[in-house]
């Protein structure tokens, strides 16, 4: 956080000096709601190109303001969110989505969480049917019942 | 300001004898321990005891050179200013590269004392050794400072003035949150020394989990605190009312918390039933690891640029050492050794423990998640030189389903016996949740006519989560089931980890309502406004009743005068300001927010017109403030759970001859 901190000071004091005003302002909102709402949605997913992890929709750089300009005139001119996306991807480099592609080079990005839960399941599963296998006839079930109710007190 | 006492000289003095102890802490403690020596072993507190007052003196000295406006130090000139509040004098002791490392030493050798000082009871040669594997990791980051970011360095001549500390960091939040953040991320070191310890003595049990137990506990909390106490500096100084950001430099913050958390779980198996003790190891290394990975990626630049760190790489490169070292010694100390650790307790699927691992295995799953989100982007520009971003979107996507299931769960887990448990009879006693949950569904969509569904189910989640973690009490102390005397004295009988679990659940559940509500249903006004003009945000009505100039401390401000009433309601006066810092030359917009109940009224400005008229963006935040106040009972859920009985000064010993008794352990 608090380099997080640092480099939006950085930003303000270095490459904007005297930049007060920040993400959307009142002059860009389009006045149709509908399609407002569909460049809020998409300027959400669209990093502002020299900031660090912000989209454009909260940064207050020129260059994310030029952005959310050229998506309002692409909403307007009726391109699809779709349509937007590929544009700027071919102009700026995936570089400016924040949700990356589901890219055959983005693969493991996109399968860590899933992966990660079905191997750490599947070990666990494995290692848990392993062992309650062999502890079945330590303690009869009315045994079994009266430790929990005992350890359940007392823990 | 002048030269006549050389305490930069002795600050840095007492850092180079800081690491020659710890080097001998490193070395000898530990020889001992292999050696039975118990001299040797004896050196150990009293190292750890002297390096702790020598770091603190070096801290106390560049705290000194700050509040006096020594400006021939070249940090004080570089990060301070004569007119800086003192508040922030003190604060911008950290509020910059060498000055945040040396506080990290700080609390690493803090922690490193209060062992010293509170594991007296511990056998000897375990103390012996957890304080050489903290010495070790004093040494490197001591020589990190001394090596490449010294933070007494001179000037000459001196400057008169001081540049001043970056505006934004000049708030009461650079107070509180790095050393609350700190204390966590250093103080899991506590939790790796001891798991680096129990792999080098081959041996551990369930006394060993109830000694690391504390230590987990307080770094947990303090991160948790700390990660809140940050979201919120973020949310009130950035000026556009977020609160989470999925920034790496969060993230690095994050996933220790996230594999902290999974560790208090996993270390109640252990404790109790002496079950998953090479897992709770090897979670102690990797959430270490996890705040090294931190402290590296926020502190080498790396996360600016791959290319920014190639070109001027000494600190990153440096860095990077300490954690392959670090990360890499553990994890193959890790392959030799936990092979020698007999498993433990047995245990049905549907059991107590079966939870806490379900528990595990989401939370280590979402850890690697967000680690890989983080990490990705950079291996990709440094292997191929493509250029990916992994922002918010990514992460509502992947860790957010994550999430669920281990929310759902949580309520069952406390309820389930040890061993093996019967999900229908606890489902059963849940049900007087699972009623109050819908009823939070229910209730929620008729008060927002039913415009959004994911938000009230959220919100059915927060309850279900807080009414679960009551029930759970409830039916422990028998409530409603035996008269209401027996029930009380069940209640006071309660070990006070019992309460501590429930408030860390139930502030689980208050965060998500919060997060749940604010975003379903904040409202926002984006609008021009000249003086007497007003606009409506939600249900209140704001007017712009003109502006007039201030002058603080060390800046200067325009300050615009909001009046906003809600139909029948009194007047509530905001003032956001747009601040400009001269010696900086630059500016920060500081937001006024009034809180109403747990909402929040949240205003900012930016330019004015030639003609008068002013940006305005005015936000309706309903419940946001659940979002932290859930953060903060976990939090004091953590402490009160520190406060049990069982881990209090003194009772180590005996505990461990009764664990010891318990659970037959085989020899190491």
């Amino acid at each position: 956080m608090i380099a997080l901190a640092f480099v939006f000071a950085l930003l303000f004091s270095s490459v904007f000096p005297s930049s007060f005003a920040w993400a959307v302002e009142p002059d860009e909102i389009l006045a149709d709601p509908v399609l407002e709402a569909r460049a809020r949605d998409l300027s959400a997913e669209l990093r502002c190109l020299v900031c660090q992890n912000q989209s454009i929709d909260d940064s207050d750089a020129p260059l994310a303001k030029d952005l959310r300009v050229l998506v309002r005139e692409r909403l307007v001119a009726g391109d699809s969110d779709a349509d937007i996306r590929s544009y700027l991807v071919a102009r700026f480099g995936e570089f400016v989505l924040l949700k990356p592609s589901m890219s055959l080079a983005n693969l493991l990005l996109w399968l860590t969480a899933p992966v990660a839960l079905l191997i750490g399941a599947a070990t666990a599963f494995w290692r848990v049917r392993k062992n309650s296998g062999r502890a079945e006839a330590d303690l009869s079930p009315e045994e079994e019942r009266a430790l929990a109710r005992i350890l359940n007190d007392k823990t | 300001m002048s030269n006549a006492f050389p305490i930069a000289e002795l600050g840095h003095y007492a850092l180079v004898l800081a690491l020659a102890l710890a080097l001998v802490q490193s070395v000898l403690p530990l020889w001992g321990a292999k050696t039975n020596d118990a001299r040797l072993m004896g050196i150990a507190p009293t190292a750890a005891l002297a390096g702790f007052a020598f770091v603190a003196f070096a801290f106390a000295a560049l705290t000194t050179a700050y509040v006096t406006s020594d400006f021939s130090v070249r940090n004080v000139w570089e990060n301070s200013h004569s007119a800086k509040p003192l508040l922030f004098k003190f604060s911008g002791v950290w509020g910059n590269h060498e000055g945040s490392m040396l506080l990290w030493v700080l609390i690493l050798s803090l922690f490193a004392a209060l062992v010293a000082v509170f594991g007296r009871a511990l056998p000897k040669s375990l103390l012996a050794t957890v304080l050489s594997v903290q010495g070790w990791i004093a040494s490197a980051f001591l020589a990190f400072i001394l090596a490449t970011s010294n933070p007494f360095a001179r000037l000459d001549p001196a400057p008169v003035e001081g540049r001043d500390l970056n505006p934004i960091l000049q708030d009461i939040g650079l107070a509180i949150h790095p050393p609350m953040l700190y204390l966590g991320y250093v103080g899991f070191s506590i939790a790796f020394a001891f798991a680096v310890a129990a792999l080098i003595d081959g041996r551990v049990d369930s006394a060993w989990a109830r000694w690391v137990r504390p230590w987990t506990l307080t770094a947990w909390m303090f991160l948790t605190a700390g990660i809140a106490m940050g979201s919120y500096w973020a949310y009130y100084e950035l000026g556009w009312g977020g609160w989470w950001f999925w920034d790496p430099v969060e993230n690095a913050s994050f996933m220790p918390w996230i594999a902290g958390t999974a560790l208090l779980h996993s270390s109640i198996v252990m404790e109790k039933r002496g079950a998953l003790k090479i897992w709770t190891i090897l979670l102690a290394i990797m959430t270490f690891s996890l705040s090294l990975l931190g402290t590296f990626l926020v502190r080498s630049g790396v996360l600016t640029s791959v290319h920014t760190f190639a070109t001027d790489p000494t600190r990153g490169v440096f860095i990077l050492l300490i954690l392959v070292g670090f990360i890499g010694g553990s994890l193959a100390l890790f392959a030799w050794r936990a092979p020698l650790l007999k498993p433990g307790g047995l245990f049905a699927p549907i059991s107590r423990e079966g939870a806490l691992v379900f528990n595990n295995l989401f939370l280590v799953a979402a850890t690697a998640t967000v680690l890989v989100g983080t990490l990705y982007p950079l291996g990709l520009e440094a292997f191929t030189d493509k250029k990916i971003s992994v922002g918010a979107p990514f992460y509502n996507l992947t860790f957010g389903p994550l999430m669920i299931p281990v929310l759902l769960a949580m309520p069952f887990g406390p309820m389930l016996a040890w061993k093996r448990g019967d999900l229908a009879g606890v489902a059963q006693r849940l049900s007087a949740a699972l009623v109050a949950a819908g009823f939070a569904v229910v209730l929620t969509l008729v008060l927002t006519g039913a415009e959004n569904l994911l938000a009230p189910l959220g919100a059915g989640l927060g309850i279900w989560l807080i009414a679960g973690a009551i029930v759970e009490i409830a039916d422990r102390i028998k409530l409603f089931r035996t008269d209401f005397a027996t029930s009380w004295s069940r209640l006071k009988g309660l070990p006070r980890s019992a309460f501590g679990s429930m408030l860390g659940h139930s502030g689980i559940g208050i965060s998500v309502i919060g997060i749940a509500i604010v975003t379903g249903f904040q409202a926002e006004t984006i609008t021009t406004l000249k003086p007497g003009e007003t606009a409506t945000v939600a249900s209140y009505e704001l007017r712009y009743d003109g502006a007039a100039p201030r002058t603080g401390p060390n800046y200067r401000e325009d300050v615009a005068h909001f009046t906003v009433t809600r139909a029948g309601g009194a007047p509530i006066a905001m003032q956001p300001t747009k601040r400009f810092y001269e010696a900086r030359k630059s500016g920060t917009t500081e937001a006024a927010i009034e809180t109403i109940w747990f909402s929040q009224i949240y205003l900012s400005i930016g330019e004015w017109s030639d003609d008068g008229a002013l940006v305005v963006r005015a936000y309706y935040k309903p419940m946001i403030t659940l979002v932290w106040l859930g953060a903060l009972v976990m939090s004091f859920g953590g402490l009160v759970s520190l406060t049990d009985r069982r881990l209090r000064i003194g009772i180590p010993r005996r505990a461990k001859k009764r664990a010891v008794a318990a659970i037959p352990e085989p020899a190491g």
